[in-house]
């Protein structure tokens, strides 16, 4: 279904902005007046991916007459006026609204031409023109989206995947179908026209629950957008704000990705040029949303405010490191169950759990998750569902809370001082330690080893373009420890005098890959070479039971101009405005896989193991530990 | 090294008017066998001989006695239980506890068939015996004490703490039962204590029947070190009516290979002694390789013999197959990153004719394999390759 690729040529201007819609283009945003309530509706309808999130809130528009119920209206030529997004009612939930699915589809396609158009709520010709080509090259997909689509906007408040709640007859569903096929056909003969291809809007149904409704009014601002590219694929309302995105999901699959940033808070604008193999992952620029999302922070009134804080520092880097990321997450989460009361009608078990998980997909689009918060969540997520029912709110929330402070006792410091105690037996006296970045478990190992006398030097190697090395020199050389500093460039040159090499992990996973900074497993592979003794090490916590044979599955990708500009040398521009140039592709990877050959051994609390152990300890302590 | 980079040729400057760091096994021989992790508990109960007491008991139940170093080690090491039981029983007065484990010990580790675990098993039951604890509670402590004793009496025999460890889990686990009374939980501890033997020799025989099936008719088997598992292995292949050749190493300085072929010879089987140098040269008609174990770490490497890693990395280069053979006792939680990471063992070693001054004699008694280098394990709880020994031993202590 990957039809992106042979689209790409026809993308039209490099940056897109794709996200929400911004004060500026509020004059859009009122005259494509749509119901509040129905603006959710819109928004999972036809509305653009731009349209983002239910859960952000603009300005409120008035409510409009103009309702199109037309099943097409040319896309390329935005009118405000014409729009066809515009739903009925919300109240009123139309059969129609199933007739949407055409304009998921070549949503999907192309969601970058299309994108541009939320920006000014206008579309300029070309990219009108931009936008047909799409439809004609898709067409073939039509009719397998089509289904998944009906289906899933007849599932009302439910995920894709949920059971439609309401049974429809077959004669129902027949004339349905006829009818989509009828819009579908139409859809293609407007776009073999030349004309833009046209998009049948469909009303959703007005049943969601009280909660989402809340949010949902908010969201107009979604409907605002003309089209939406990846977006048509209507989405229930239901569960989205609760979903986070899969952890494993393709972000080349553009049905997907639409849904992901219709309800996105984050203003997601996309890496350009996106690199071979790596198209699959979430492609965000971090850092430049940061203004943007500040400045939404009181529309936002669903997300708690120390997560949206802790969101923010993921965002803008303030807070890095995988210990550090799930503390703060964890202390977060320590506020919103402390603020949280029980609505009426609802059960904590249930609720809470929902909430939690909003908070968990707000930070998600601010920062993709660890493995370390993925298995905290896991942890908190389970003991919330298995609180008694009887509870009062104020013991379960206090239960709670314990429970976190357990974990973040437990499982990270006292692990961390675990971890030190062992490591700190493998540094004999005139050893010569390397450490590659600033990992807080191996900086904490050679401060204790410094503190009991032991004699022996620290290799630190760093490299671009966060230099979060030199931070960790800073820390060693006030200790009084005896420091190197170089660069990954360099790390053969220097490995010769090395004894023992130190790293941290992001994570390791259960075929003993270490998932960690990038730039790790070339530390490792050097090491072995020179027969150099690597030491890993990680808290049990951070154990995941996913295999990973590579860097390229599951990665995260940081911002390409932090490879393109060397700090301090202006001179050096020679990749100034590479996003003009289609050829040039910027890869900025945050992770690397190493292969557990080149791991002598597992630091962990539990003692030091070898990497073919770690399947053990997430079947003995794992689950086990974790969940209870 | 002479390759030294650039940036550490201004701290090679400033280590070299102060040789210490210079070499670890210069310092281990000039100060004390006791690495500086141990010496809080040789302090606790010094040994003041800088010879392993465990190779040295290796030595005098397996080796062939042919110089007179064995005689003058085997002064020390009177000397050295003197001194230790005085220290023990100094200590004892103390404790109440441990009374005499050190000497029960060695009164168990003179006798040849006994392996070293089985010793301290018999030690600590003795100690259960004559304690005067009459709590659970009480008892735990006086044994963990002296086991805590007799681990630091010989820090270098890995198969002595494994088996203290092992013992003391058991005792905690039993004792974590509380179902029982107390007199009857003591009387079920002695008793386990006083089985370890039979457990011992019926490891051994489990381990003989499962390599089995790994003998051929036909093959060329090689063997470093003495190891009564090994010799058990062969045994029972011989009378299984199976048809193999034997190359023995010499097993220099202890010359334990000489014991060993003619332990063979005299079941009959063809045997070839070989010198320890000879390895690589005869590698060729080898088909597997077989030795046995001080130690099983938890990395899944053996510690073994001095002479036990060069074979492996022999056999691994040739892609011949390294059988280990070792009892599940002496599986510990220890994990060497490489040769020096160990407790240091050392041992005399003869060279026929005086030493010219100013050279320095290697005189480490054991090596470490790693893991990749070992093809199984065969051991009372099955075959087990390298990785599973870590998590045998996970579901063992942690």
């Amino acid at each position: 279904m990957d039809l992106r690729r042979p689209n790409r040529p026809v993308i039209g201007p490099k940056v897109r902005q794709v996200g929400f819609v911004t004060p500026d283009s509020a004059a859009a945003t009122s005259s494509s007046s749509i119901p509040a309530v129905s603006a959710a509706a819109a928004a999972s309808a036809g509305s653009p991916p731009s349209s983002l999130s239910p859960v952000m809130i603009p300005p409120p528009r008035h409510p409009s007459t103009e309702m199109s119920n037309p099943h097409f209206h040319p896309v390329g030529s935005y009118n405000p006026s014409e729009q066809i997004l515009g739903s009925p009612p919300a109240l009123s939930p139309s059969r129609s609204s199933r007739f949407d699915a055409d304009g998921s589809d070549f949503g999907g396609d192309d969601d970058e031409s299309v994108a541009l158009s939320g920006v000014g709520g206008g579309m300029t010709p070309k990219s009108s023109l931009l936008m047909c080509q799409p439809v004609t090259k898709t067409a073939p997909l039509v009719s397998e989206t089509r289904k998944r689509d009906s289906n899933a906007s007849k599932g009302k408040g439910e995920g894709p995947s949920a059971a439609p709640k309401e049974k429809l007859t077959k004669a129902e569903r027949r004339a349905t179908q006829e009818a989509q096929r009828a819009a579908k056909a139409a859809a293609k003969e407007a776009a073999a026209a030349g004309g833009a291809p046209s998009v049948s809007k469909q009303p959703k149904p007005a049943t969601k629950p009280a909660t989402q409704q809340k949010k949902d009014i908010p969201s107009g601002s979604g409907p605002l957008q003309p089209l939406a590219p990846s977006g048509s694929i209507e989405k229930k309302q239901g569960k989205k704000e609760v979903a986070a995105p899969h952890p494993r999901m393709q972000f080349d699959d553009m049905t997907k990705v639409g849904k992901l940033k219709k309800r996105a808070v984050v203003n997601q604008s996309e890496a350009r040029n996106r690199v071979e193999l790596f198209r699959h992952l979430p492609q965000y620029e971090h850092g430049t949303q940061l203004p943007d999302l500040e400045s939404k922070f009181f529309q936002l009134d669903l997300i708690h405010p120390s997560v949206y804080q802790v969101g923010l520092q993921f965002l803008s880097d303030k807070i890095s490191g995988g210990n550090a990321r799930c503390i703060a997450m964890l202390l977060a989460f320590k506020e919103v169950i402390q603020d949280y009361t029980t609505p009426p009608e609802k059960t904590l078990t249930r609720d809470l759990g929902a909430k939690v998980g909003s908070c968990v997909s707000f930070l998600i689009e601010c920062r993709p998750l660890s493995v370390s918060m993925g298995n905290a969540i896991r942890f908190l997520k389970n003991r919330i569902s298995s609180l008694p029912h009887n509870l009062s709110d104020k013991e379960a929330k206090s239960r709670l809370q314990s429970d976190i402070d357990r974990f973040i006792n437990e499982k990270i410091i006292i692990a961390s001082k675990a971890i030190v105690e062992h490591g700190v037996s493998k540094i004999r006296d005139g050893d010569v330690l390397l450490t590659y970045g600033s990992p807080s478990v191996v900086e904490s190992i050679f401060a204790y080893a410094h503190g009991i006398k032991k004699n022996f030097r620290v290799v630190v190697v760093d490299s671009r373009p966060k230099h979060e090395g030199q931070g960790l020199l800073r820390r060693l050389v006030e200790r009084g420890i005896h420091c190197t500093y170089t660069h990954l460039n360099a790390v053969s040159y220097v490995m010769h005098e090395v004894t023992r090499v130190f790293l941290g992990a992001s994570s390791v996973l259960s075929n003993g890959t270490v998932y960690s900074r990038v730039g790790t497993a070339c530390v490792a592979m050097v090491a072995h070479a020179f027969r150099v003794p690597v030491l890993v090490c990680c808290e049990a916590y951070k154990f995941h039971e996913r295999v990973q044979l590579d860097s390229i599955c599951s990665n995260e990708l940081g911002d390409p101009d932090a490879i393109s500009k060397v700090s301090g040398r202006k001179d050096l521009n020679y990749l100034d405005g590479w996003a003009q140039n289609e050829n040039i592709q910027l890869l900025n990877l945050k992770y690397d896989a190493t292969p557990s050959d080149y791991v002598s051994v597992l630091v962990t609390e539990q003692g030091m193991l070898p990497p073919t152990s770690v399947p053990v300890i997430i079947r003995e302590y794992g689950i086990e530990r974790l969940w209870t | 090294m002479w390759w030294r980079s650039a940036s550490f040729i201004r701290d090679r400057q400033n280590q070299n008017p102060n040789p210490k760091p210079s070499s670890l096994l210069h310092s281990a021989l000039d100060d004390s066998p006791s690495s500086p992790t141990s010496t809080s508990m040789a302090a606790l109960n010094p040994n003041p001989n800088p010879i392993s007491a465990y190779y040295q008991t290796r030595a005098e139940h397996h080796a062939v006695v042919t110089s007179d170093w064995l005689a003058q080690s085997a002064d020390a090491a009177a000397g050295d239980v003197a001194a230790s039981s005085g220290a023990a029983s100094g200590g004892s007065k103390g404790e109440g506890g441990g009374v005499g484990v050190i000497e029960e010990f060695n009164y168990w580790r003179k006798k040849p068939d006994l392996a070293e675990a089985v010793a301290a098993v018999m030690a600590l039951g003795a100690v259960i015996r004559s304690s005067e604890a009459t709590t659970m509670n009480e008892l735990d402590i006086e044994l963990k004490k002296a086991s805590n004793n007799l681990k630091s009496w010989d820090t270098t025999s890995i198969s002595l703490s494994a088996a203290c460890d092992l013992f003391i889990r058991y005792v905690t686990r039993t004792s974590a039962l509380e179902y029982e009374d107390f007199d009857a939980a003591k009387r079920r501890l002695i008793e386990r204590a006083e089985k370890f033997g039979e457990i011992s020799l019926k490891a051994r025989k489990t381990i003989a029947m499962l390599s089995q099936d790994f003998i051929s008719d036909g093959c060329t088997i090689l063997v470093h070190g003495y190891s009564r598992v090994v010799l058990e292995v062969l045994k029972m292949a011989a009378s299984n009516k199976k048809l193999f050749h034997v190359l023995c190493t010499e097993g220099r300085p202890d010359r334990t290979g000489l014991r060993f072929s003619k332990e063979l010879a005299a079941l009959g089987i063809p045997v070839k002694l070989l010198i320890d140098s000879a390895v690589a040269y005869a590698m060729d008609e080898v088909d597997m390789v077989y030795v046995g174990a001080d130690g099983v770490v938890e990395s899944g490497g053996i510690i073994n013999m001095m002479g036990t890693y060069q074979v492996a990395l022999v056999a691994h280069s040739m892609n011949k197959p390294v059988y280990v053979a070792a009892e599940s006792y002496k599986f510990a939680r220890l994990y060497p990153l490489d040769q020096k990471d160990l407790e240091p063992a050392l041992r005399p070693i003869e060279f026929g004719v005086p030493i010219p001054s100013g050279v320095e004699v290697e005189t480490s008694a054991r090596d470490y394999t790693p893991p990749q280098y070992l093809t199984l394990l065969f051991t009372d709880l099955g075959v087990l390759t390298p990785s599973v020994v870590s998590d045998e031993l996970i579901q063992l202590y942690v």
